[in-house]
């Protein structure tokens, strides 16, 4: 049982945060924390996947006489892709989150669904 | 914000500090932690550090919308086009080994390359979408 | 929390919370574009759009239980499919032995670049950076139509 928790432990920190964001953008009225949530639910993945990559006892993967071990360079890469794919996404939903309040002048999800119901 | 001396002071400090630091990023990519998109996210934020100080249209008289629409445009238009020259000169598309007369050099100046682009359009990206935020009209 | 402008610094602090995380977990390039645009840009991102709409106040649900149950079961079926993955850190994990070795022996010999990084993400696997300044670029243009910051002299 021990060994279960020093070997996974770094996975489990990640599925908290996981969750600690899914549960903010499921639970919150407000667009803002509902964004926020989803950037922590982003950061989170990240944590996941470089703790997968490290190696233990390795180092940064840049090329340096004097050492040998290196951490794997792939899940860096991806990472790196996903971090921009995240900002660009997080610009988009505040410009909608803009838009929504210039149309229905307020950013509160169930005052939008009310709006909507009465207008169909 | 034009008027507190102690911001203005300090931006006129750091601002052509946070320039070159973003070039040194773009250029030592190969060589440390850096590349592309860490120097245009840092060049972006000086001058968006500077708009924040003396207002956007001050800033717009630096680098204008358009300029950073038009940069963006040919950031990505340099990246695909060392793809295609790399088609014209007998490889593959995107290959970098027939860019100069040995492979290794060829690499180097292809990295070189793309990293500018993907310097360039990020840099533009994040100045525009700033910019647009600023001037939207309630 | 109720402030939202509490909450948007409290999101800045916590990117740069996990830059230095990727940092003991020696990713460097990860922490460095993490820092500086998790902390800075997505901040001031935030903080514009939100002087634009400006606060309103939020109303709360009237049970927080469904949202709970979701989390709940979700988290419990993620950590049990956890089970079945290699220790922290094992030098002998699957995700070490195909082709992360490959890159980490030849790379220095068949681009020269130290940054092996930098050679995975502008070399080996150019075609995805191509794809992802091309998802950048279709961000701007949508925030731009969005925004209706299109045409600049239809004043």
């Amino acid at each position: 049982m021990m060994s279960l928790i020093t070997d996974l432990y770094a996975y489990w920190i990640s599925v908290l945060l996981m969750m600690v964001g899914l549960y903010i953008v499921i639970d919150h009225n407000n667009l803002f924390k509902k964004l926020i949530g989803l950037n922590i639910f982003q950061t989170s993945v990240f944590i996941l996947f470089i703790s997968m990559g490290k190696v233990d006892q390795g180092t940064a993967p840049i090329l340096k006489d004097g050492f040998e071990t290196f951490s794997n360079p792939l899940p860096h890469v991806l990472i790196l892709t996903a971090i921009v794919v995240s900002i660009a996404t997080t610009a988009v939903g505040l410009a909608l989150v803009v838009s929504i309040n210039k149309y229905y002048k307020t950013i509160n999800e169930s005052e939008i669904e009310a709006i909507e119901r009465e207008q169909e | 914000m034009k008027k507190n001396p102690i911001l203005r002071e300090t931006s006129h400090l750091l601002i052509p500090a946070i320039l070159l630091f973003a070039l040194y990023v773009q250029f030592h990519g190969d060589y440390g932690p850096g590349g592309g998109f860490q120097a245009g996210v840092i060049f972006a934020s000086a001058i968006i550090l500077y708009a924040l100080l003396h207002g956007v249209k001050s800033a717009e008289q630096v680098v204008s919308l358009n300029l950073a629409k038009t940069c963006a445009a040919c950031g990505l238009l340099l990246y695909a086009g060392v793809g295609v020259v790399g088609m014209l000169w007998g490889g593959n598309y995107l290959d970098f080994n027939v860019l100069a007369d040995n492979p290794i050099d060829g690499q180097h100046w292809g990295i070189l390359l793309i990293e500018l682009g993907v310097g360039l359009t990020v840099a533009s990206v994040i100045l525009a979408i700033f910019y647009a935020f600023t001037k939207f009209k309630k | 929390m109720r402030n939202i402008f509490s909450v948007i610094i409290m999101g800045g602090m916590y990117s740069l919370i996990s830059a230095i995380l990727f940092v003991v977990l020696d990713a460097v390039d990860v922490a460095f574009t993490e820092a500086a645009v998790g902390a800075g840009i997505s901040t001031v991102l935030f903080l514009s759009a939100f002087s634009i709409t400006g606060k309103h106040h939020e109303l709360k649900r009237k049970s927080h239980l469904p949202a709970l149950l979701v989390v709940l079961t979700t988290g419990a079926a993620l950590i049990y499919s956890t089970l079945d993955m290699p220790a922290f850190s094992d030098p002998q994990a699957p995700i070490h032995q195909h082709v992360a070795p490959h890159y980490i022996e030849q790379s220095y010999a068949e681009i020269g670049v130290p940054n092996l990084v930098t050679s995975v993400l502008a070399s080996y696997r150019s075609f995805d950076t191509l794809g992802e300044v091309t998802v950048v670029f279709t961000a701007l243009i949508a925030v731009l139509l969005l925004l209706g910051a299109v045409r600049e002299d239809e004043e």
